[in-house]
C-alpha cells in the first residue's frame, strides 16, 4: 500500500493548487494521514496478519482430517465403538485451541484498548473548535471562536492545521448522518438531539474526502465533503478570507445576477453575508466559489457545474430540498456569473 | 377417567395391535383429510413445516432478486438504471426479507419439521398454534411485498432508524407496512418458540434425559428461548413506531422529549440476538450432519451443548457493538468490545469440536458434508472479520461500509445459509423420500462457494476504500467500478448455485433415488420412522437408550407402548429424564386457526391506515379464537 499512497499523496501536493484534487482523490481506511486513521491501521494490519494465521491453521486442521490415512479396523468400526488414545489426544487438542484462542482474544482486547486510548489522546487538546451540523444532504461548518468576528459558517469543505488536533462538535438537523474522512479518523454519527463529538489530527497536507456513513434517505450517496488541511500561516489566510464578508459584484452580468439571486427567491435559502441574503435553509454562499464542489461533493466547481446544478438540482440529486426555479437562459448566466464571483 | 362412555368402549391402545392394523388405525386417527379443506384445516407439524421451509425459499428467491437488481445498478459508476427512491427500497426489501421473512422462519421451519421426529413424538405441542403461525407469516410476507409491488415496500433499511423512518421524514405508508410486518412476523416466531419449547420440554421419548437430546434440539431450544427474550424488544419499538406514526405519540422525536437512540437500543437489543437466532440452528444442524458423515457420535457433546448455552445468553449482551458511532460513554464502549470478543470463544469450541470428530471419524464426502466444509471454511473468516469489528477504534473505521456488508454476508450465509443447504440435502430424503443427486449437489456446492466468496471477499476492500454502506451510485472518479463490476459478475454465479438447487429438489422429487428410513446410516431418531413420515410418525413411540439410539440398538428399536390409538394421544414426560407421565391428547385438525391469522391480518392491515382498527379488529379476532378454544367437552389428560 505504501506505493500507492506515496502516489496518492504526490497527487495530491501537485494538483492542490490547481484546485483539481476532487477528481484525483478519494477517501480510502487504507491512505492514511491522521493521527487516529494511522493507528487503527496498524492495529488493522495487525489484526488481519493474526486472523489470516488462525485461519490458515483453521482450514489445515480441517484438510487434514479429510487427507488422514486409517487403518482397515478403523474404518469398519462400528459407529460407537471408540478408541481412547485418540479420543484422549483429541480432548488434549481442543482444549489447548481453546486455551490459545482465550489468550489470543485478550491479547487482541488490549490491543485494542491500546489504540482508544491513542484516540483518545487527542481530547482537550483542540486549537481549533468546529461544530458540523448535518443536512439532507449536506454539511454545515461552523467555526468557532472566543472572537466574535472569528467565527464564520461555510459548507461542505472543511479547512484545518496540520498538525494540529481539531475538535469537532457534531450536530443534525434532521435525521442521522455520520460524519466520515477514512484517511484522517473513524466516524461517529450526528444525531438530532445529541451532540458527539470527533477529534482529527492531520499528520501531511492534503485534501481529504469525507462522506456521510449513516444512511440519511434519498441523496445519502450524494453526501460528501472535503477536508483541506493547510499549513498553518496557508490556514490562517483562508481563515481571514473566510471571515469577510462576500466580494460585490464585478462587471455587469454579475451585478445583474445579484439582482436575480435576491429577487428570485435564492436568498431565501442561502446567505450571502454583505447583501441582504439572509436564509438559514441552504449552505452559506459568502464564498461558494473557494470551494472546489458543488451540492456536498456531487459535481468538482466550475461555471459549467453551477449552472447545470442551479437551471436543474433535481436531474442532479434526485429529491434535493433545493428548488428548480425557473430561470430564463440570460437570468441563469447571470446568477452563474454572480455566484461564480463569489471567491 | 372422566371421559364419555362411548369412550370407553373404543379405548384402543396399541399394547396388542400388530403392525398392519395399527398402522391403519394410528394413519386414519392423524391423518389430513385430502382435498383443499383440509389442506386449509391441518396441524400435522410435517404439512406446516414443508409449506413454512417451501414459503421461505420463495422469499429468499424475491430477496435473492432484489440483490441481483442492486448488484446490476451498482456494477457500473454513476448508473442510470434506477434512481435512490427504488434502489432504497430494494436493500430495505432485501435486508428486511432475508432477516425477518427467510433466516429466522426458515431455520424455525425446520424444526417444526424435524425437532418432533427427532424427540420421537406424534405431533408438536400446540399444533393449532403453530398452523396459526405458518398463516400469520405468510399473510405478513405476502403483505410487504404486495406492498413492494404497488410501490409502498420498506425503504429505510431492515432496520429502519428513527427519524428518518419517522412521521417527518418518511411520508406515506411505506415505513407503516414495514412495522406491521415485524409485527406479524414476531407474533409468529413468538408461536412457534412456544410450540418448540414445550415440545423439547414435555414431548420426548422415553429414555431421552437432558444428556440424549439431539444437538440441533438443544439448539432448537435455545434458539426459542432468545426469541422469546429478544422479539419483544422489537416488536415494542415497531409498535412505537406505528404509534408516533399515526397516532401522534413522540417517543423518538427530541423536539418533545423522545430519543432516536431509544429506538437503536431496542431494535439492537432484539437485532444482535437475532443474528444468533438464525447461527445457533445452523450449528445444530452442522452437530447433527458432522456424525452421521464421521459415522461416530459428535465430539465433547457436553461442550458444545454448553456453548450453545454460552452464546444464547451472550448474545444479549452485544447489542451496543452496532451503535459504537452513536457517541456512547467510552466506558461502555469497552464493555461491550470485551463482550462482543468472549462469544468467540464458545463460537471456537464449536468449531474445534467439529474438527475433532473429523478427525477421529471416517469423513464420507457426501454434498452435505462438503457443505459443512464450506460452512468452516467461509465463517471462520466472518467469525475473524467479526472480531475486527467487535474492536471499537476499527469498527468506526469500517462500521456502515463495505467491510461490514462483507463480514455480515461471511456470518450469514457462511455461518448459517451453508449449513442450511447441508441440511436440505441430508434431510431432503427424509421429507421426500427421495434423494438429491450427488452429481447437482457438488455442482451447487462448487458453484455456491466460489460464488459467494468471489463476490463477498472483495467488498472487504471496497469497505477500506472508503465506499459506504447503502448508496444508490458512486462516482467514477472513486475508483470503486472494477472491483464492483467483478462483484456483480460473481454474485451471478452464486445466484447460479441455488438454480441448480431448484432444478436438484425438482428432478430429484420425481427421479430420485428412493431414500428408505435411514439412507445415511445415522445415529438419531428422525431416521427410525420411514420416509417421507406416515401423519403419526411413529408406529410406536420409541424408546431412547442412548444419545444415538439407532447406532445403539442397530437391529431393532425398543418401543414402549399403551398409548391410545383411536384418538390423538402423545406421551408427555419430565423435564430432565423424559420419564413417561401422561398421555396427553392431541388436537385435531382445524380451520380455525386459518380464520383466527386472516383476522389478525385484517386487524394489522387495517391499524396502517386507521388507529379504530385495533378495537373492531380485536373483536374480530376474538370470533374465531372463541370458536377455536370452544370447550368441547374432550377427556382430560391421563396419568
Amino acid at each position: 500500500m505504501s506505493g500507492r499512497a506515496g502516489n496518492v499523496r504526490f497527487v495530491l501536493v501537485v494538483s492542490a493548487p490547481l484546485g483539481l484534487t476532487a477528481c484525483n482523490v478519494w477517501q480510502s481506511a487504507l491512505d492514511a494521514h491522521g493521527q487516529s486513521a494511522e493507528a487503527v491501521l496498524r492495529q488493522f494490519y495487525g489484526f488481519t496478519a493474526l486472523s489470516a494465521g488462525i485461519w490458515l491453521l483453521v482450514i489445515f486442521a480441517m484438510i487434514g482430517a479429510l487427507r488422514r490415512r486409517r487403518s482397515l479396523a478403523e474404518r469398519l468400526a462400528a459407529p460407537l465403538e471408540r478408541r481412547s488414545r485418540p479420543e484422549a489426544f483429541a480432548t488434549i487438542a481442543v482444549s489447548t485451541a481453546i486455551g490459545l484462542t482465550a489468550a489470543i482474544l485478550i491479547g487482541l482486547t488490549t490491543w485494542s484498548f491500546m489504540t482508544g486510548r491513542t484516540l483518545a489522546s487527542l481530547r482537550g487538546r483542540e486549537t481549533l473548535t468546529l461544530l458540523v451540523t448535518g443536512d439532507q444532504w449536506w454539511w454545515q461548518v461552523r467555526y468557532e471562536d472566543s472572537q466574535a468576528n472569528r467565527t464564520f459558517t461555510t459548507a461542505n469543505e472543511i479547512h484545518i492545521p496540520v498538525g494540529q488536533p481539531v475538535k469537532v462538535k457534531l450536530e443534525s438537523n434532521d435525521v442521522i448522518h455520520s460524519f466520515w474522512v477514512p484517511s484522517l479518523a473513524g466516524k461517529e454519527d450526528l444525531i438530532p438531539g445529541h451532540q458527539n463529538e470527533i477529534y482529527l489530527k492531520a499528520e501531511r497536507p492534503g485534501v481529504y474526502r469525507g462522506q456521510c456513513a449513516e444512511f440519511c434517505g434519498y441523496q445519502h450517496a450524494h453526501m460528501s465533503f472535503l477536508v483541506v488541511a493547510d499549513e498553518i500561516p496557508d490556514f490562517e489566510a483562508w481563515r481571514s478570507r473566510q471571515v469577510a464578508t462576500a466580494a460585490s459584484p464585478t462587471g455587469e452580468e454579475a451585478a445583474a445576477g445579484q439582482r436575480v439571486f435576491l429577487s428570485r427567491g435564492c436568498s431565501i435559502c442561502h446567505t450571502v453575508r454583505g447583501t441582504p441574503a439572509g436564509g438559514k435553509v441552504g449552505p452559506d454562499l459568502t464564498h461558494v466559489a473557494s470551494r472546489k464542489t458543488v451540492a456536498a461533493g456531487t459535481l468538482p466547481l466550475s461555471r459549467g457545474s453551477l449552472a447545470a446544478w442551479i437551471a436543474d438540482p433535481q436531474a442532479i440529486k434526485p429529491g434535493t430540498n433545493m428548488p428548480r426555479v425557473a430561470l430564463d437562459p440570460d437570468e441563469l448566466n447571470a446568477v452563474v456569473a454572480y455566484v461564480a464571483g463569489l471567491q | 377417567m372422566t371421559s364419555h362412555p362411548a369412550d370407553m368402549t373404543k379405548d384402543l391402545r396399541d399394547t396388542d395391535l400388530d403392525d398392519p392394523t395399527l398402522d391403519g388405525i394410528l394413519a386414519r386417527t392423524w391423518e389430513t383429510p385430502r382435498g383443499f379443506y383440509g389442506w386449509l384445516a391441518t396441524v400435522d407439524h410435517k404439512m406446516v413445516g414443508r409449506r413454512y421451509i417451501v414459503t421461505a425459499f420463495v422469499f429468499l428467491a424475491l430477496a435473492g432478486l432484489a440483490a441481483l437488481a442492486m448488484r446490476l445498478q451498482l456494477s457500473v459508476p454513476e448508473n442510470s438504471l434506477m434512481g435512490p427512491d427504488l434502489y432504497n427500497q430494494l436493500f430495505s426489501m432485501h435486508g428486511t426479507t432475508m432477516m425477518f421473512l427467510f433466516a429466522v422462519p426458515v431455520m424455525e421451519a425446520v424444526a417444526v419439521y424435524l425437532v418432533p421426529l427427532m424427540v420421537g413424538t406424534r405431533n408438536i405441542a400446540f399444533p393449532r398454534l403453530n398452523a396459526f403461525s405458518y398463516w400469520v407469516y405468510l399473510f405478513g410476507g405476502a403483505m410487504i411485498w404486495i406492498a413492494f409491488a404497488f410501490n409502498t415496500g420498506a425503504e429505510n433499511g431492515w432496520f429502519s432508524y428513527v427519524p428518518l423512518a419517522g412521521p417527518e421524514f418518511s411520508f406515506g405508508k411505506r415505513s407503516d407496512f414495514w412495522a406491521q410486518m415485524v409485527t406479524f412476523t414476531e407474533v409468529s416466531a413468538l408461536a412457534v418458540a412456544v410450540s418448540l419449547i414445550a415440545t423439547i420440554f414435555k414431548q420426548r421419548a422415553p429414555g431421552m434425559s437432558l444428556d440424549r437430546i439431539p444437538l440441533f434440539v438443544w439448539a432448537m431450544l435455545v434458539t426459542s428461548f432468545a426469541i422469546m427474550f429478544a422479539m419483544p424488544a422489537v416488536m415494542i419499538s415497531s409498535t412505537m413506531l406505528i404509534l408516533d406514526r399515526l397516532v401522534g405519540t413522540q417517543f423518538f422525536n427530541p423536539a418533545e422529549g423522545g430519543d432516536p437512540l431509544l429506538w437503536q437500543h431496542l431494535f439492537w437489543f432484539f437485532g444482535h440476538p437475532e443474528v444468533y437466532i438464525i447461527f445457533i440452528p445452523a450449528t445444530g444442524m452442522v452437530s447433527a450432519i458432522v456424525p452421521t458423515f464421521c459415522q461416530r457420535p459428535i465430539f465433547g457433546y457436553q461442550a458444545l451443548v454448553l456453548a450453545l448455552i454460552a452464546i444464547g445468553f451472550l448474545s444479549f449482551g452485544l447489542w451496543v457493538h452496532h451503535m459504537f458511532a452513536t457517541g456512547l460513554p467510552q466506558l461502555g464502549e469497552s464493555f461491550f468490545t470485551a463482550s462482543s470478543m468472549l462469544i468467540a470463544i464458545p463460537s471456537g469450541i464449536q468449531i474445534f469440536c467439529w474438527i475433532a470428530t473429523l478427525w477421529l471419524g471416517r469423513p464420507i464426502l457426501k454434498t452435505p458434508l462438503l457443505f459443512v466444509l464450506g460452512f468452516i471454511f467461509t465463517f471462520v473468516i466472518g467469525g475473524l472479520t467479526g472480531v475486527m469489528v467487535a474492536s471499537v477504534p476499527l469498527d468506526l473505521q469500517v462500521h456502515d461500509t463495505y467491510f461490514v456488508v462483507a463480514h455480515f454476508h461471511y456470518v450469514l450465509i457462511g455461518g448459517a445459509v451453508f449449513p442450511l443447504l447441508s441440511a436440505i440435502y441430508y434431510w431432503f430424503p427424509k421429507i421426500s423420500g427421495r434423494m438429491l443427486d450427488e452429481r447437482l449437489g457438488r455442482w451447487n456446492f462448487w458453484l455456491a462457494v466460489i460464488g459467494f466468496n468471489a463476490a463477498f471477499f472483495p467488498m472487504h476492500l471496497l469497505g477500506l476504500e472508503g465506499m459506504p454502506r447503502r448508496v444508490y451510485t458512486y462516482p467514477a472518479a472513486s475508483g470503486w467500478g472494477e472491483v464492483n463490476l467483478f462483484i456483480s459478475l460473481m454474485s451471478v454465479v452464486f445466484a447460479a448455485s441455488f438454480a441448480v438447487l431448484g432444478w436438484n429438489v425438482v428432478r430429484s422429487l420425481r427421479h430420485g433415488i428412493v431414500a428408505g428410513p435411514n439412507p445415511w446410516n445415522a445415529g438419531t431418531l428422525e431416521w427410525a420412522a420411514p420416509s417421507p413420515p406416515p401423519p403419526y410418525n411413529f408406529l410406536r413411540i420409541p424408546y431412547a437408550s442412548h444419545r444415538e439410539p439407532l447406532w445403539n440398538d442397530r437391529d431393532s428399536l425398543p418401543v414402549v407402548s399403551g398409548l391410545r390409538v383411536d384418538a390423538r394421544e402423545l406421551l408427555s414426560g419430565s423435564l430432565a429424564e423424559a420419564t413417561p407421565e401422561l398421555r396427553e391428547s392431541s388436537v385435531d385438525n382445524s380451520i380455525w386457526p386459518l380464520l383466527a391469522a386472516i383476522a389478525t391480518t385484517a386487524a394489522f392491515v387495517g391499524s396502517i391506515f386507521t388507529p379504530s382498527a385495533v378495537v373492531w379488529g380485536g373483536l374480530l379476532a376474538a370470533i374465531p379464537l372463541i370458536a377455536w378454544f370452544w370447550p368441547k367437552g374432550n377427556p382430560e389428560d391421563e396419568e
